[in-house]
């Protein structure tokens, strides 16, 4: 099902989409806030991935839409950009992502969950991370094509461990699937769209902008670099905190499994990924490293957005 | 295999990064067979998952200050 418009464009844009209107020539509103510029991205990437039963496939590749998602994602790209900066600095690309992780100073998740969060706040978490871990790994697929042999063959073997190793028991978002039912939480596919802040719209949204645009191929790579080397530690303290709080194992196992698959991921994504890409590919250095800080930055708004709620940063 | 593509690599500070099956024995003698396509080895011996890295050696890191 679409997600609730959170602005006039996003309000517009639906209603054509929903009413099957001609899209050719339509202008729609401007967002008028990032909610509603966020929640139409978001809607008009979902078309790439499984679509919504109410909407003819074709719109997938409608060239008006694609010509709204664009203007989008082009004053999206101006906001990372004035958020994030590259850093300017020698060395292999995993020794400048490992050390832009090493002096990030924002507040943890994962740590308050393992002391202090009660059940209702880890049920919160658990909704706003349903809408990217039910889908885990899937915007980086996208970039294998883009790829010579070498960072290719390590990320096809990163992605097929993310798949369950050709096991569909083990695939990670079929486990975050259990462990939301086992926690009494449904497990359809954007269900808790309508509950996501903007920081978490933005973060998927990021992700599938990389995923989607060959241009931005090595931000792709930065980005899941930092995303796989900042998991092993937090996964361990929230696996600790669902075993405080009682929650069914379940949950917590999907923890456990990234413990140990995100320890490998990481030495993958910075070493046989990133590092191999920029040697093939020097004009992709800046690109990767975008990446990396781009996913540091909108981590740390998430995490001050849902700690600063709860009195907790 | 090719020269330039080794199948075990020494992450620095970190892990041994091992590509395809392998069957690691421990300190005590107990083997382990790999189940990834990639696997870390634990190098740093705070693992609490021995004989797979755990990301623990970055704990080890943290306390010194670069
Ligand atoms: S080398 Fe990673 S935990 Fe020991």
């Amino acid at each position: 099902m679409l997600p609730a418009a959170r602005g006039r464009l996003s309000e517009e844009l639906f209603s054509a989409l929903v009413a099957n209107e001609p899209l050719a020539g339509r202008s729609f509103p401007q967002a008028e806030s990032r909610d509603d510029e966020q929640i139409a991205l978001w809607a008009l990437y979902e078309l790439h991935y499984r679509g919504f039963d109410e909407l003819d496939a074709d719109l997938e590749w409608d060239p008006d839409l694609l010509r709204v998602r664009r203007d989008l994602e082009r004053s999206f790209e101006d906001r990372l950009r004035s958020w994030v900066s590259i850093p300017d600095a020698a060395g292999p690309v995993s020794e400048v992502i490992e050390k832009l992780i090493a002096v990030d100073d924002a507040p943890s998740i994962a740590r308050f969950v393992q002391r202090r969060a009660t059940g209702d706040q880890v049920r919160t978490v658990l909704r706003h991370r349903s809408i990217y871990h039910l889908k885990e790994s899937d915007p980086v697929s996208w970039i294998v094509p883009r790829l010579d042999a070498g960072p290719k063959a390590a990320l096809a073997g990163l992605q097929f461990d993310e798949y369950g190793s050709g096991q569909p028991s083990r695939l990670h978002h079929r486990l975050f699937a259990e462990g939301m039912r086992a926690a009494e939480l449904d497990d359809t596919y954007g269900r808790y769209i309508d509950d996501a802040p903007v920081e978490i719209l933005e973060l998927n949204n990021a992700m599938s902008l990389f995923g989607l645009h060959r241009r931005w191929r090595g931000a792709g790579l930065g980005h899941l670099a930092v995303f796989e080397a900042t998991s092993s530690i937090p996964s361990r303290q929230m696996a600790q905190g669902l075993r405080r709080l009682g929650f069914p194992e379940a949950v917590a196992h999907y923890y456990d499994e990234h413990v140990e698959a995100d320890a490998v991921h990481e030495q993958l994504a910075l070493r046989l990924i990133c590092d191999v890409l920029v040697e093939e590919e020097p004009d992709q250095r800046d690109c990767v490293l975008f990446g990396a800080a781009t996913c540091l930055e909108l981590e740390a708004r998430y995490a001050r957005t849902v700690l600063g709620e709860w009195d907790a940063a | 295999m090719s020269a330039d593509e080794p199948d075990v690599i020494m992450c620095p500070d970190g892990p041994m990064l091992l590509r395809g099956h392998h069957r690691v024995a421990d300190e005590s003698g107990d083997v382990f067979e790999t189940e990834r396509p990639f696997s870390a080895v634990c190098r740093c011996g705070k693992s609490a998952t021995r004989p797979w890295c755990d990301g623990s050696h970055k704990l080890l890191r943290r306390t010194k200050p670069a």
